[in-house]
């Protein structure tokens, strides 16, 4: 197993076999640097990692790893760039998602100022893609507090050319034609900070957005003030209830292989924006958000006041799922046995942007 | 004509761990260009140290600060500071940062 947390001053990376007991810490690569984005790809038959970083002084860097982050190369032209004429330049790198399962030289990456890239040769380089850079709502487009970034990229399981994105604040686009045209798609997604937010096309700030095990139609999102479920692939939403007052979070996981069960970590308001009560908790739901239940065990449930970024809560893949979340406090927990109890993998990091785990493919 | 350019600590992994390189911006050697030019020759000979310096637009990237000599060349005319044989080129991270 490897996981890959990314922090504001670098990667670690933490290893351990099969069993998910041991873990050992290594790093940080790329010292100084931002990690908001990795992604550990083993579509080719063996494990491939990336990793998306931005110095405050030296700008953006995309390097790959083949040896698992023993090192790290990056090309000799940066993979990740705008096109002359864009009048844009990548100011961080968001997200590194993999494209379908049987295309493994697909990846794409979302970016800040918000834009999606497509790479087809395994993330030596990304061409932009034009549909979303182009369509009339960009210019309307404005910044959720991380700035105007695209977060989020899923790829339809059985249509590769059905993908969903999701940008702060703009919210959810979809495109049916592998991302010539896209659609706005935040039906039911109520704007709490804009006067009548109840029926704005766009301007939502979706913070994740995750795809349901089971139906690949099912997605789950969280909002920065609700939670809520689509069941017709983002074609519409509605709310989740059941954990009462809590609206606002920034994560949202599926479940890798069991249908209808996602966990959420709410954040007291979006003011506060830490874990009400001084309680760490996890919360899951098996139904598909008709009911949810805290998962504590493990977790600190006294002055526990954290902070879990979007992409900072995860899964590795596996049946019991491994779940792994990572705080602005810089702790590092884990769960194997699918959230029921957790434990600390790693304390005193930098505060943690990102977190991805997988098994290891040799 | 070449033009030394001084690399910072932190970059010099990115060529070799060289603290100075020579740049080739044509001409002839007793020649003058622009750093813009230099930043040109940059690319050119090691690209990944330039787009550390400048966006992929070209912009000189905001905490980054060059001199020539010892002259900011944002106090005088920014990529279009003349430059001559002899001259250094530094690169050097601003005061700035988290």
């Amino acid at each position: 197993m490897i996981v890959l947390v990314g922090t504001t001053k670098g990667l670690f990376t933490l290893r351990s076999g099969d069993g998910r007991e041991r873990f050992e810490v290594t790093g940080p690569a790329f010292a100084g640097e931002e990690v908001y984005a990795t992604c550990i790809d083993a579509r080719s038959g063996a494990t491939r990692l990336f990793a998306g970083s931005v110095s405050n002084h030296w700008g953006p860097v995309l390097r790959r790893s083949d040896d698992l982050g023993a090192s790290w190369t990056e090309g000799e032209r940066a993979a990740l760039r705008f096109p002359e004429g864009a009048d844009a330049s990548v100011a961080r790198i968001w997200q590194l998602a993999p494209g379908p399962v049987d295309e493994p030289d697909v990846i794409y990456a979302g970016v800040e100022p918000a834009a999606l890239f497509r790479s087809d040769d395994g993330g030596r380089s990304f061409s932009l893609v034009h549909g979303l850079w182009d369509h009339p709502h960009r210019t309307q487009w404005q910044p959720g507090g991380g700035g105007l970034c695209l977060h989020t990229v899923l790829v339809h399981p059985e249509d590769p050319d059905r993908l969903l994105i999701a940008i702060s604040a703009a919210g959810v686009y979809r495109s049916e034609d592998g991302g010539s045209s896209w659609q706005a798609s935040n039906r039911g997604i109520v704007v709490g900070f804009v006067p009548e937010g109840e029926a704005l096309e766009f301007g939502q700030c979706v913070h994740k957005v995750a795809r349901d095990a089971g139906d690949p139609e099912r997605l789950y999102l969280q909002h920065h003030g609700g939670i809520y479920r689509s069941d017709d692939g983002g074609g519409a939403w509605t709310p989740m209830t059941g954990i009462a007052g809590m609206d606002f979070g920034f994560p949202v996981v599926a479940h890798p292989t069991q249908p209808s069960t996602a966990y959420l970590l709410p954040l007291e308001s979006d003011e506060y924006r830490c874990t009400p009560n001084g309680r760490c908790t996890v919360w899951r739901t098996t139904d598909a958000g008709a009911s949810w239940e805290p998962l504590t065990t493990g977790l600190p449930q006294r002055d526990a006041h954290i902070t879990v970024l979007r992409d900072g809560f995860t899964t590795d893949g596996q049946d019991p799922a491994g779940l792994y979340l990572g705080t602005r406090t810089g702790e590092v927990y884990a769960s194997i046995d699918d959230g029921d109890s957790w434990r600390l993998l790693a304390e005193h990091l930098p505060p943690v942007m990102s977190v991805r785990a997988a098994a290891i493919v040799a | 004509m070449n033009v030394r350019v001084r690399v910072p600590t932190q970059l010099r992994d990115l060529v070799a761990g060289a603290s100075v390189v020579e740049i080739d911006v044509g001409g002839p050697s007793d020649g003058a260009a622009t750093v813009a030019a230099v930043l040109d020759g940059l690319a050119a000979q090691h690209p990944a140290l330039e787009r550390r310096v400048r966006d992929e637009q070209g912009r000189v990237r905001a905490h980054v600060n060059l001199f020539v000599g010892s002259d900011n060349v944002r106090d005088r005319d920014g990529p279009a500071t003349p430059i001559g044989a002899g001259d250094v080129l530094s690169i050097i991270p601003a005061v700035s940062g988290g």
